[in-house]
Order: structure tokens, then sequence, then C-alpha cells
């Protein structure tokens, strides 16, 4: 079972986990991971932008590539865009399967690919400023490590 | 029957431009029809930086910027001929 909804309103976990369990006597493990807006450096908001469409074609084929990779019987991943505020909700990504360790890894595996390769921009607001967030070497190197090498950010040279 | 590439050639490229990309270029989206030298993303992005000031501004470090046909993430040496859309970008930030 898979799940990818990107919206403007926040999702639930609990809801999220019991939509995914409901029924089912296969599932020994969920694993969640829930990204939150902070409020360090005087933020005051931020803004996500997508490409609808793409967005929503690129989640699904890493989802299909962690089921690949993993024995899971669910996944659901929302990912929020619009404005958002300090302590709001951006991103969840939840997992299910006979055991742990497949849980664990795939939501893991599905975050690191969610910040760079998924097409979401972050624009910050603070008092004296206005800008886009620059992307983060450590944020590539997360995602190579599943496959022993960083992805190409100078993809266009 | 014509080939679908004579079709979507036909029907137009579209451009789509996010983040401060789009900013820079000052439009979201546009149609555009380059001229049959052409053939690459890399030489689009060449072509695309020399229609103004605002091209020049948005595209001035080709590197940093990514493309995608058709919501398929692609390097700069992919080929255009059939594209219906082609997205440019910043690096991704999402999660």
């Amino acid at each position: 079972m898979m799940t990818i909804r990107l919206q403007r309103e926040d999702f639930d976990l609990a809801d999220e986990i019991a939509a995914l369990t409901r029924g089912r006597t296969d599932i020994g493990a969920v694993a969640s991971f829930t990204g939150i807006c902070r409020g360090d450096d005087q933020m005051a908001a931020m803004t996500l932008e997508h490409y609808p469409g793409m967005a929503e074609a690129e989640v699904a084929r890493h989802v299909e590539e962690a089921q690949a990779r993993w024995p899971l019987l669910g996944v659901t991943v929302i990912h929020r865009y619009g404005r958002l505020v300090p302590g709001d909700n951006i991103v969840l990504v939840v997992t299910a399967a006979a055991h742990r360790e497949p849980a664990f890894a795939a939501a893991e595996f599905l975050m690191d690919y969610l910040k760079t390769r998924a097409p979401f921009w972050k624009k910050e607001e603070r008092a004296e400023s206005v800008q886009w967030v620059a992307p983060k070497g450590t944020d590539d190197a997360a995602a190579g490590r599943w496959t022993g090498s960083a992805p190409r950010r100078d993809a266009a040279e | 029957m014509a080939p679908a590439r004579v079709i979507a050639y036909l029907a137009g490229m579209k451009l789509i431009y996010f983040a401060w990309v789009r900013e820079r270029v000052g439009k979201p989206e546009e149609d555009v029809d380059p001229p049959a030298g052409i053939t690459t993303v890399g030489e689009l992005v060449t072509w695309l930086a020399g229609r103004g000031e605002e091209y020049a501004y948005a595209f001035e470090n080709a590197k940093v910027i990514r493309a995608a046909i058709d919501h398929t993430h692609v390097r700069a040496d992919a080929h255009i001929a059939g594209a219906r859309e082609i997205a440019f970008f910043p690096p991704m930030t999402g999660g």
C-alpha cells in the first residue's frame, strides 16, 4: 500500500499510522519521521514551492525503489507546500513492515532522497531578509550513502 | 501517420521555471521555439541566457541549474527532441 499526498493542509501522525495498519495483522513494525519547521535564526516563516506533477512522480519513484529494496507492507509520504511557520509540520514518512529493520531503513532512505531529489524549494522569511535556502552538502552525502556516491549537484554543466 | 516527435514539435515546447530561476526570469512558464541547432538541454540553457538580461541573470551560473524533461531529472547532455515540458530550477531543498 502506497499513499503519497502533497498538500497545503496539516497532517496527523496518529491518523496516518491508523490508516496504514487498520485491519492488518501482518504488520509488526511501523517507523515514522516527521519534519518540523524550526524557528532558529529568527526565522518568521518559510514558503515551500513545489513542481506539481513531477513532485508526485519523483516521490512515487523513490517509494517504488524503497519497496524493491526492503520487504515493506505499507508506505505513506505526505509533503506540505505553501507558507509554514515555526512549529508547523512539513513532511511525514511512515513505513510499515513485518520487522523493524526494513521499516527504519526505508524511512531514512526516503527522507534522504526527499531532501535532494524531490522538486521542492524552501524560501525563508526573516525580519531583514527573504531568501531561498541553499542546498546542504551533508544532505547530498546522506543520499549518496545509499548508492556509494553522492548525486551530482552540477547537473547542467 | 506523423511520428509522435513531429506532433510534439508542432505543439510547441513549454518551459517552466521554479524558485529563484522563476523569480529571475520574471515568469513561471512560457512557450518557446528554439532554433533547429539547439538539440540538448545544455545548448538550450546557453540559448536562453542570450535572450535578455533577466535570462542572463537566471542562467549566469549554469552549473547549479537543474533540469527535468517531462517530469524526469536530466543532465545537460540530454536531448530535447520530443520534449513537451522542460523545467529549470535550483538544487532542491525539500524534506
